[in-house]
Formats: structure tokens, sequence, C-alpha cells
């Protein structure tokens, strides 16, 4: 009891917080205190914690490695956008109907694929996102090679703030819930997993079909921020910025995650002065990072590990609230 | 060991971290672009990416306008200065791009050449009512709102429009030519290259000629064997490949190696030397494009471009080299003529443009804010583009 | 009109041919890295760039011809090659597969956008060291370079099945490929015979590139993306770690790629390559010369 009590109360916090990053950070918008430039990374930074986050809940916390997220970004981009420019549907409603194709499509590669594992299935799932952008450059209604333009621009950094808010509790719900712990035991080792009567095919396909639909979620508010869908947003490369946030951040870790994000979109940001070596650097960062802390910022650790800690503490618990994924 | 690692981590993030202050510093204070001793314009090219061999000759024709004018003096007593941000061949990464040139405080911009790119980067600029101007783009929505079918106010080009070469082409191969069965071989990655195949295959359809086939391959392919095997067997007497370089002088080499024979024509995506050294001097023999410019017109302004070109980069000009020079040349005009750097002096110079002469040609710019000028032919003679055909703007 | 379809049939598959063998040539060396490091090293196609810029060079700065360039890329990219693994790779060994594969590709962007900035984006352009002589077969053509490259390739690939098979360098590299820790524990240095499998690789990739260069006389900083993703798709396709596995995949993509190019779209022609990818790896994933292994706990 004791547990979920602080647990609740821990939520609450979050929430508590997130409500007054909001506000700060919406001020300081509004009040034209951020340059116009640092906004627009302030969105893209929402809408890559959004893609990190459901791309650690399939390579970190499932464990099942894919290079497949910009396709899944590029499906819920163009079906929210379709819904909105020819059928007029409200924004929220279209980002929905978006993050659900991609959810089926998630499902439909989801099947297959994921009978194959390591790199087998890093290659598939890189072929799977490729098959998903060369099919959209060949249909012509939606734009093909030119991109579909003219999307309305709904996205505002409240949608996307929030948006993302939604997204980490679910993640961080779901991961807590016997769905996410069967996940993590596919993780683990699979062939004990499914001696345990674990589905790993379930969890599997789940863990895909919950990171696609987010995934689509970002692609819609993408796509309607920039009133363009181009499938030059959507190539293998953008995956592999993806699964790097989620490596820098920590595998497995959400507040790695939400860190590797930010970091990388910062970084990338701050390096638009110097486009001539921009991607020198990154990739220097890349290789560095690995050379001298491959298992990212945070490991497969929590932040909040210390903070609940200190309130278990406090409250005298005893135990302490069980944290995600300790090795 | 252990102590050298962590200090080799930690010295690599003190460098991140020390980067990342000086862009936050740097957005920080958006003095306007005509205090001081400069005047700011900005680039939003595409100088990585995919399509960084044309962002790349962009780049260097915008730097040799602005060293020539800064070394005459500048443009009402200040220098210019570049401002050159990259917009990685990604529509989101261009209009990030143009984000922070509003930021920087930029009079104007010089927007993307590839149009997907220029399409994300003009609703930023022109909702901070900079004008800008795209060297190379052809997309008609550039300059012209998709849904209201208004002009775009602060948005121009330096080019004419896919209607109009696609035209001035089917007309040349079609009365000139006197060809009946074209087959046409697009570049399905670019929208220029659609946009040229569609209105040539309008014009030519309606001159009487027959359309035999119409194939399509991707930007960055380099075999094009398959492709062509199966033109060689449609049996056409002329080819149209509206495409970039790079592709077409592969495509002419692997289908005279293939044995066909018949001529070639395709738009002004195909200027470049780097044709020719692809393509072999011979395989060119009989190949016709569509052009703003002729070098080897006895044009003064062409070839004191050209020079001063080779002699700053040791290579030719291509045609995004030629419009970004104008480009930029056109911008200095436009803010000497209007006596002030204000950002909306200069649309309003823009609008009221007369004409300017640069090195692709007189120019004007129509009602919807693409450029007007008159369009040449040029053929291939041993390696080297000649002067085929003028066709001036109606 | 039908035997002018069976002659389009049957140039498909010459053409088809001198594009697969070019994917063999960089599959033998992705087959053989990951056989024995089990990497799939992204970089492998930007060694195969590195490898048409050094034939670009000594072709013609130095005016060299064909044969001296191919051996002085096969010999700079395979030294290139050595030092990669040893800086970047080597420390690795022991990482998880994510963080290597991170590396591989972040040694992939490096290479590709430090060649970007030293030698310019601009398309390079390969002078005509080949005859471009063509041969009729009835309607059928073939050229004299399609046919160097094929040579090359088998030449080369033979070469390497020697090496493999019958040195003891050879039976090293197979035994580390086996079981890594029993080959350590019988006394053979693993360093050394990784070095080995680098070098070997990244020289055939050089080849490649070179060969590429040759053929399609065009080459750019950002030429290897494609071809090395398509290479691996060879790789697995004959079954990874098997050199002849490597070339057949190869043979078969490029075949595959052509007719798909020549009777659908050539639009399509990437997504019939990945599309294969899925399905080997879903029907039988050790690939068309592999053998079945189950997992065990």
């Amino acid at each position: 009891m004791q547990i979920i009590k602080s647990l609740r109360k821990y939520d609450l916090a979050l929430i508590a917080a997130s409500v007054v990053i909001f506000a700060v950070l919406e001020v300081l918008i509004d009040m034209r205190l951020i340059s116009s430039f640092w906004r627009l990374q302030i969105i893209l930074i929402g809408i890559n914690i959004i893609l990190a986050a459901s791309l650690n809940l399939i390579n970190g916390i499932t464990g099942q490695f894919s290079l497949g997220h910009a396709g899944f970004m590029a499906v819920g981009a163009y079906v929210s956008a379709i819904m909105s420019m020819w059928y007029d549907l409200p924004f929220g409603m279209a980002l929905l109907i978006g993050g659900l194709a991609a959810c089926l499509i998630g499902v439909l590669i989801g099947i297959p694929t994921l009978r194959l594992d390591g790199d087998y299935l890093a290659i598939a799932t890189l072929g799977m996102g490729e098959i998903i952008r060369i099919c959209i450059l060949n249909i012509q209604a939606v734009g093909g090679a030119s991109g579909l333009t003219g999307i309305p621009r709904n996205t505002t950094f409240a949608w996307v703030f929030w948006i993302m808010i939604i997204t980490l509790f679910f993640l961080k719900n779901m991961i807590n819930s016997t769905y996410g712990r069967s996940c993590i035991s596919v993780r683990e080792n699979a062939i004990a997993a499914a001696a345990m009567g674990i589905n790993t095919t379930f969890a599997k396909v789940l863990a895909f079909a919950i990171g696609a639909f987010f995934a689509g979620l970002a692609g819609g508010l993408f796509s309607h921020y920039f009133s363009i869908a181009h499938p030059s947003s959507f190539t293998f490369l953008n995956s592999y910025n993806y699964l790097t946030m989620v490596v820098l951040g920590g595998l497995g870790s959400m507040t790695g995650s939400i860190t590797g994000a930010a970091l990388i979109t910062f970084i990338t940001a701050a390096l638009a002065d110097y486009p001539e070596v921009r991607m020198i650097i990154y990739a220097l960062c890349l290789i560095l990072l690995m050379l001298f802390r491959p298992q990212g910022l945070f490991g497969s650790q929590e932040g909040s590990l210390l903070l609940r800690r200190l309130i278990n503490r406090r409250k005298e618990a005893g135990t302490h609230g069980k944290t995600l994924g300790n090795q | 060991m252990k102590h050298l690692k962590k200090i080799l981590f930690a010295s690599a993030a003190a460098v991140l971290a020390a980067s990342a202050l000086t862009g936050c510093g740097g957005s920080g204070g958006s003095s306007s672009g005509s205090d001081g001793d400069t005047i700011k314009i900005g680039t939003d090219l595409e100088m990585t990416g995919n399509q960084a061999a044309y962002g790349a000759d962009a780049m260097r024709g915008a730097q040799l306008a602005v060293d020539e004018i800064n070394k005459a003096g500048g443009v009402l007593g200040k220098k210019l200065e570049l401002v050159s941000l990259d917009n990685k061949s990604e529509p989101s990464e261009a209009a990030s791009a143009a984000q922070k040139l509003v930021d920087e405080g930029v009079v104007a911009v010089v927007a993307p050449n590839m149009s997907s790119n220029a399409l994300a980067a003009v609703p930023i600029l022109n909702g901070a009512k900079i004008p800008s101007i795209s060297p190379g783009g052809t997309n008609p929505k550039i300059t012209v709102d998709e849904k209201t079918g208004k002009v775009i106010p602060y948005s121009y080009r330096a080019c004419f429009i896919d209607p109009y070469q696609g035209k001035v082409m089917a007309s040349f191969v079609a009365d000139k030519l006197q060809k009946k069965r074209v087959a046409i071989l697009i570049d399905n990655s670019s929208d220029y290259a659609k946009g040229l195949a569609k209105f040539f295959t309008d014009a030519f359809t309606a001159k009487g000629g027959t359309i035999v086939g119409t194939e399509a391959y991707l930007q960055k392919d380099t075999d094009f064997n398959a492709t062509l095997t199966k033109i060689k067997d449609l049996n056409p007497d002329f080819i149209y490949v509206p495409g970039y370089y790079q592709e077409v002088g592969l495509i002419v080499k692997q289908a005279r190696a293939m044995g066909i024979d018949v001529p070639f024509g395709g738009g002004d995506g195909w200027d470049s030397p780097t044709l020719a050294e692809i393509a072999g001097a011979d395989a060119l023999n009989g190949t016709y494009y569509s052009n703003h410019y002729a070098i080897q017109e006895d044009n003064k302004t062409v070839m004191d471009f050209v020079n001063a070109y080779k002699a700053a980069n040791n290579e030719e000009p291509g045609v995004f080299g030629a419009l970004t020079y104008d480009t930029i040349k056109l911008l200095a005009q436009v803010i000497k003529d209007a006596g002030s750097a204000d950002p909306q002096k200069i649309a309003d110079g823009l609008a009221s443009l007369k004409t300017f002469s640069g090195v692709t040609g007189d120019m004007s710019f129509t009602d919807t804010h693409d450029a007007k000028k008159a369009a040449f032919i040029l053929t291939y003679k041993d390696g080297k583009p000649v002067f085929a055909d003028k066709i001036s703007a109606d | 009109m039908d035997s002018g379809i069976i002659v389009q049939f049957f140039q498909q598959i010459i053409n088809g041919i001198s594009l697969g063998s070019i994917y063999a040539l960089i599959a033998l060396g992705y087959t053989m890295v990951y056989g024995i490091m089990r990497l799939i090293n992204f970089a492998h196609g930007d060694i195969y760039m590195l490898g048409a810029y050094v034939g670009f060079f000594v072709t013609t700065q130095l005016q060299m011809g064909f044969f001296p360039a191919l051996i002085c890329a096969m010999v700079v990219i395979g030294i290139t090659g050595v030092l990669i693994e040893k800086l970047v790779y080597k420390p690795l060994r022991s990482s998880s597969k994510i963080s290597i594969l991170i590396t591989a590709i972040g040694m992939s962007l490096f290479i590709e956008y430090t060649t970007m900035y030293f030698l310019t984006p601009q398309p390079r352009t390969f002078p005509p060291v080949l005859p471009n002589t063509i041969f009729h077969l009835g309607d059928i053509i073939v050229s004299f370079q399609q046919l160097v490259i094929l040579g090359s390739t088998v030449v080369l690939m033979l070469l390497l099945w020697y090496i493999v098979q019958y040195t003891k360098m050879g039976k090293a590299m197979r035994a580390v490929s086996y079981d890594t820790d029993a080959a350590l524990l019988m006394g053979i240095n693993v360093d050394h015979v990784i070095s080995f499998t680098f070098a070997l690789g990244s020289a055939l990739a050089g080849a490649a590139g070179v060969l590429v260069g040759i053929y399609y006389n065009t080459i750019d900083p950002l030429m290897g993306i494609m071809p090395g993703l398509k290479a691996f798709i060879a790789a697995v396709l004959g079954g990874i770690g098997i050199i002849p596995g490597a070339m057949m995949g190869g043979l078969i993509l490029g075949v595959v790629e052509a007719l798909v190019s020549g009777f659908i779209s050539s639009t399509f022609r990437d997504a019939a390559a990945f599309g294969i990818l899925i399905v080997i790896l879903l029907i039988k994933p050790t690939g068309l010369l592999g053998k079945n292994e189950t997992e065990k706990v």
C-alpha cells in the first residue's frame, strides 16, 4: 500500500511539475522572450521526446532492435494530414487517426518480422521503413516526391507539450503494468520468458504497436507544424537519429530518452551556425559517446530513482519504489 | 587509464556545452540586419544531404556575388554579409534555418533551390515579412498560395517556371527538330522534373506529337540500363530527360553505349560542365536543353561571371551558381535603388522592379512573382554547349 | 514484338549481372566482417566510396592506368579499414550490439561528411581508363567494361576463397568466426585475425569503388549509402558469413533490380530489394546457402 500511495503522490508531483514547466515556457514564448528559432526548437524537442520515448519502449524496454521509426512517423504524418486536409477533421481527431494508422502498420509489420531478432530485425525494420517511404514517394495523390503541401498549421506548443506528457505518462504506466513487465522479461531473456508462460510474440507486437502509435502522433504533430510532409524527412537516417537519442540517454530509461532527445535536438540546433562542420561534429560526438559512455547518460536507470528514494525514505516506507529494468 | 577516459569525456562534454552556449548567445541579440556596417543577407541552401552538389554550386555563386559587390564598395556604403545556413536538403530543416535567419535579422533571404524545401521555408519568411527569392525553385506554389490562389507578397523566384520551359522545349522539338515520337524519362524524386515533363507532354501533344512512353528514375541512381533497354524497345525519335546533370550524364552515356542514337533533350538542370565529363563529348552530340543563359554567346556579363567563378573555385559554374549569383546581384540592385536595406523597402523594390540584367539575361517579375526572361536552347558540340535557339519571353 | 521482349529480358539479365557483381564485391567484405565480429559495419559503404576517390586521384593526378589504380585503392583502403577497426571498433568489442551499431553509424556519417568537407560535394568524373568497346551478341549488347567488372569480381572472389580455405590465416579466420573464445584458447591471435579480415574486406570494397568509378564514371561523397545497404541485403540473401553466398546474393539482387526496373518501374527497385530481404529473413533467415541453427538458452 505504501508503495502505491507514494507512487500516486509521485505522479501528482510530476503532473504539478509539468504544469509549472508548461506555464513557464508558455509565458516565455508568449512574451517573446525566447527567439523564434528556439521556439521552433522547443517544439521539435517535444516531438522528438515523443519519438524517442516510444522508440525506447521498443528498443530499450522490450529489447527489439528497430530501425524503422521514421516509417511509422511518416504514416502518421501523411494520414493525419490527409484527415485534416481532405476530410476537415478537427486536429485532435486527425492526429488520433494518424496514430492509429501507424499503429495498424506497426502491427502488420510486427507480426511477421518480430520472429527475427538482433541485427536481422534491425535490418528488416530498416527495410520496412524504406518500403513505406518508397511507397509514399510513388503515390501521386499525396504529392509523391514533391511532398504533401498546404497542411494546416495546427500544431502549437500546447498541443506538443500535452501530447508529450500524455505519451510519457502512458508509457510509464504501461512499463509498470503486467504488459510492461512481460516486455522487460522478453528483453532480459526471451526463451526463459516464454518458458515462464509469457506470450513473447504478443509482448513484442504490443510494444511495436504502441511505439508505432506514438510515432504516428509525433508524425502528425510534425507535419501540422511545418505544413509540409515530405519523404525526405522520413529516411532511415532519421530513424538513426531517433535511435541515437535513445542510446544517448540510456536504453531502457525514459528519463534518458527525454534527456537524449532534448540534448540531440539542442546540439543540432546550436551547431546550425557552423553548417560546414556540423555533421562532422555530430558524427564525432556519436563515436566518442559510444567509446566513453556506451551505456548512455542514465544507463537503464531512471533519473527519478534518487528523487523517489528520497520520498520513500522520508515516509520510512521500508521498501524502495521498484525501478525499471534494474539489471 | 580510467581517469584519462573521464577527462576526455568531460572535455568533450565541455566543448559541446560551449558550442551550444555560443549558439544560444548568437540568437539572443536579434540586431536588425541594416545596423552597423553590414547588410545581412541570409541563405537557406542545400549544403549537406542528397542535393549538396547543387547547394555547393549555389553557395559559390552567392559568395562570388557578395565578394564582387563588396570589392566595388558595397551597397549604400555598407558591406554585404552572408549568413549561410544549411537545410540538409530536408523541408523541416529548411523551415528551421529560415526561422533562424529571421532571428539573425537578415534583410532578405536566398530561399532554397529545391522546391519542397522552399515550400517549407517561404511561409516563415513571409510571415516575418522578410523578402525571399528562390533562385531555382520552380514549383508555382512557392510564390502563389495554394489555397487562396493569391500571390505570396514576400516570395519571389529568379527563374522561369516549369510550364514555360516545358513549352519552349516542346515547340523546339516539334517545330525545329520535326520529331514526332518522344519518350520521357523523369526524375521521380524531383517535382521540377515532373513539372517539366507534364508541361512538355501537354504542349507536345497539342502540337500533334505522340509520347510513346514515360519512365522514371530516382536521384542518386547510377544504373539506367534496365530502364533504357525498355525505352529502346519503344523506338522513339527523341528522348526528353528533364532531370539534373548527375543522372542525365549517366543516362546519355549508357544510352549511347547500348546503341540509342536518337537526340536527347532536357531543361536547365542539365547545365553543368560535369555533364560533359560524365557523359563524354561524343555521347552528347545531338542533345538539346533549355536554359537561362548560354556561355558561348558573346555576352560580356556571362563571360565575366564564368571566368570569375572559375578563378575563385577552380571549377565551372552550374545553373544554380549562375541563378544564385544573379539573385544576390538583384537584391543589391534593389537595395541600392530603394536607398534602404529595410526588408519592407526591399519587398516594395522587388514588386516594382522594372528590369534587372544579370548573367541569366534581362529579367523582370510577372504578376505571380516569377522571373520573366528569354529562354535559350543549347546544343552540345564536342562537349561544349553552344547556342542553338533563343526564345523571348512572351 | 515477342522476340523484342525476350531480347529485352536477356539484356536486363546482362545489366543485372554487371550491377550485381558490384554488390557482390561489397557484400564479400560485409559478410566476412559480420561473420567474424557480428558487426553490421554501416561504414562499409563509405569505405567503398573512399576506394572510388583513391582510384580517382591515382588515375587523374598520377595518370596511372586501370590496374595500378585498382591495386593502389585496394592497398590504401585496406590500411584505412584496419585503422578504423583499431581506433574505433576494437575498444568496443565487448560492448553491446547497439552501441557498436551506433558507432558504425557515426563512423559512416563521419567518413561521408569529412570527405564532403575536404573534397566538396561536387561529383567527380573518372577519366576513361578502359576502352569503351561494345560487343553484339545478336541483339544483346555487352560492353567491355561490364566484362571487366564481372571478371574482376570473379577473380577477387576466387582469391578470397583461396585465402579463407587454404591458408593458415584463412583457417584462423574460420576458427574465430566459429567460436571466438575457443579460438583464443587455441592460441590464435584474435586481434590479428580481425584486423586482417577488416583489411581484406575493405580492400575488396576499395576495388568495388574503383570499378564503379570506371563503369559509371561519376563519384560523390554520398555514393556509398545505398550500395552499402544493398550489399548487406546481398550478404544476408546468400547467407551471412558465407563467401559464395555473398557472390550469389549480389548477383541475384542485381538481376532482380534490373528486372523490376525493366518490367515494372525503376522507382520500385529499392522497395523490391528490401522486399527480398524481408522475404528471405522470414523464410530462411540464415540465407540461401546457410544452415539452420536453433537458438538455445
